[in-house]
């Protein structure tokens, strides 16, 4: 189970790795592997708005659907169009070529009240 | 077995040790899945799977009425089998609800049942209610047998390497009893997946031996153990019903389109009566396959609509791997059940133009 150090994690299995004032969200190894075989996954386009824990889109998978929450309040610059055709991405490197949008984040201290890797193994008991 | 605790399959450590994720399932604690459901669905479309099908029910009827005693349970003739043949029925009740669905295997000295895991007990209970005036001896062999399918295009490759048994003599729903591996089982011509292949009964005390030694024998024809996922995709691809989705007590075996198993033919079984009369009747509505035009992701229970009013829900749903496109099926009014006619899915507050299609959705199955 990878749970890198230098992002920061939500309750809902979400990970953000702030850059600047940019935030890269995808979901976690732990999400990805209780998900199983990811089939589609939906995106805002850039430029909507998206608000910290609220819902951003959904990931559907062949057992189960799940919603996806936004670590942080911001606008979305950036959606990985790549999971169109390979939304397996998820699966295979979710930290990496898995990652689902970039947000322009408006208001960083939320950042702060996000867990921490050490927090987020503990609260999947890994 | 203290109350709520799940049943395990004899072959239980195996997947543990396989990888599995194991799944609550009708009672019993099962592999979803291994590698993962779409590779295990692909794998058996081009090579072939082996699934611990244990949880199903293995049921045994002796006795000088054994035949008669099923046919007059059961929708399909039994009397049109010949020993060493096999069909698929319905064991219905006298307002024609589906009691189980199962399949039904002659055999020169008996009849042998496989019913669904979640409704052995039922079953059971419902057969032992209607045996009065039949002289028969009914036989739960559940606990002591274990049940295998061997499913894909190579499996007729795989089983020969463990036996002698002329295979090729073995029709699609035929069966005969021989030795594999050393172990004498009933080898058998069916499924539930659209491709060749067997399913496999014989002791539990050998279930480790038959699993290792099938395995290892496909190695060479790149096997995968295969879990309820998968299973659950490939059957749904061929449009088969899965009991407590499309089927159950409250639907028939008319409106789900197993009429084909339904002999009213036969001088009498249970639900012949009101099946009789709903047929005359005419259908209400009807089991359909439909297909999604846009991308979507069907899921049992959401609302199927014509002209923006709710007309059904969804039985089962996925998005096919063979396909690659959102299938699923569902009861509407009989007036739109004509393949072609065009419906929606109200999938998670967005509605996505289906049309109704013919079953089977997938047609590139090695199975006959």
């Amino acid at each position: 189970m990878l749970i890198p150090d230098d992002l920061r994690y939500t309750t809902e299995h979400e990970w953000v790795r702030l850059d600047g004032d940019i935030a890269t969200v995808g979901i976690t190894d732990y999400a990805q592997e209780q998900l199983g075989d990811i089939v589609f996954v939906e995106l805002p386009a850039a430029g909507t708005p998206v608000e910290s824990m609220r819902i951003f889109g959904a990931v559907e998978a062949v057992k189960t659907v799940a919603d996806l929450f936004s670590p942080v309040t911001g606008a979305v610059i950036a959606v990985n169009e790549q999971l169109e055709a390979h939304p397996e991405y998820v699966n295979t490197d979710p930290y990496e070529t898995g990652w689902m949008i970039k947000i322009r984040v408006t208001t960083a201290s939320e950042f702060d009240g996000l867990l921490t890797a050490q927090a987020y193994q503990k609260l999947i008991g890994a | 077995m203290a109350e709520g605790e799940l049943r395990r399959t004899p072959f239980f450590d195996l997947h543990r040790a396989a990888g599995a994720k194991m799944v609550p399932f009708s009672g019993w604690e099962m592999p979803v899945q291994y590698e993962g459901i779409l590779a295990e669905h692909r794998c058996v479309r081009s090579a072939a799977g082996l699934f611990d099908v244990s949880h199903m029910g293995r049921v045994e009827v002796h006795g000088r009425d054994a035949v008669a005693f099923v046919n007059v349970l059961t929708t399909n003739d039994v009397e049109r089998l010949e020993p060493g043949q096999a069909q698929y029925s319905a064991m219905c009740d006298a307002r024609g609800g589906i009691v189980d669905d199962l399949l039904v295997y002659r055999r020169p000295d008996r009849i042998l049942l496989v019913p669904n895991a979640g409704n052995r007990a039922k079953d059971l209970d419902w057969m032992v209610a209607h045996r009065a005036g039949f002289d028969v001896d009914i036989r739960d062999v559940s606990e002591e047998t274990a049940l295998l399918a061997l499913q894909g295009p190579r499996a007729p490759d795989v089983l020969a390497r463990l036996t002698s048994l002329p295979l090729d003599e073995i029709g699609y729903y035929r069966f005969r009893v021989g030795e594999v591996c050393g172990c004498e089982m009933v080898v058998s011509r069916t499924g539930y997946t659209g491709e060749d292949g067997f399913e496999l009964w014989f002791p539990a005390s050998e279930a480790a031996r038959v699993w290792t030694a099938l395995i290892d024998a496909g190695r060479e024809f790149r096997i995968k153990p295969c879990g309820l996922g998968a299973r659950d995709t490939l059957r749904l691809e061929m449009g088969y019903c899965l009991y407590g989705h499309e089927i159950d007590e409250t639907t028939s075996v008319l409106e789900a389109g197993l009429g084909w198993i339904t002999r009213f033919t036969k001088s009498r079984f249970i639900g012949k009566e009101a099946l009789l009369a709903q047929k005359a009747a005419g259908l209400t509505r009807r089991l359909i396959g439909f297909r999604l035009r846009e991308r979507g992701f069907p899921r049992q229970g959401y609302a199927i609509l014509h002209d923006g009013q709710p007309v059904g829900t969804v039985a089962s749903g996925t998005v096919s791997p063979s396909l690659d496109v959102g299938i699923g099926t569902g009861y509407v009014p009989v007036e739109l059940a004509k393949p072609g006619t065009d419906l929606e899915i109200d999938v998670r507050g967005k509605r996505v133009p289906t049309d109704v299609v013919k079953l089977p959705f997938y047609t590139g199955g090695s199975g006959r």
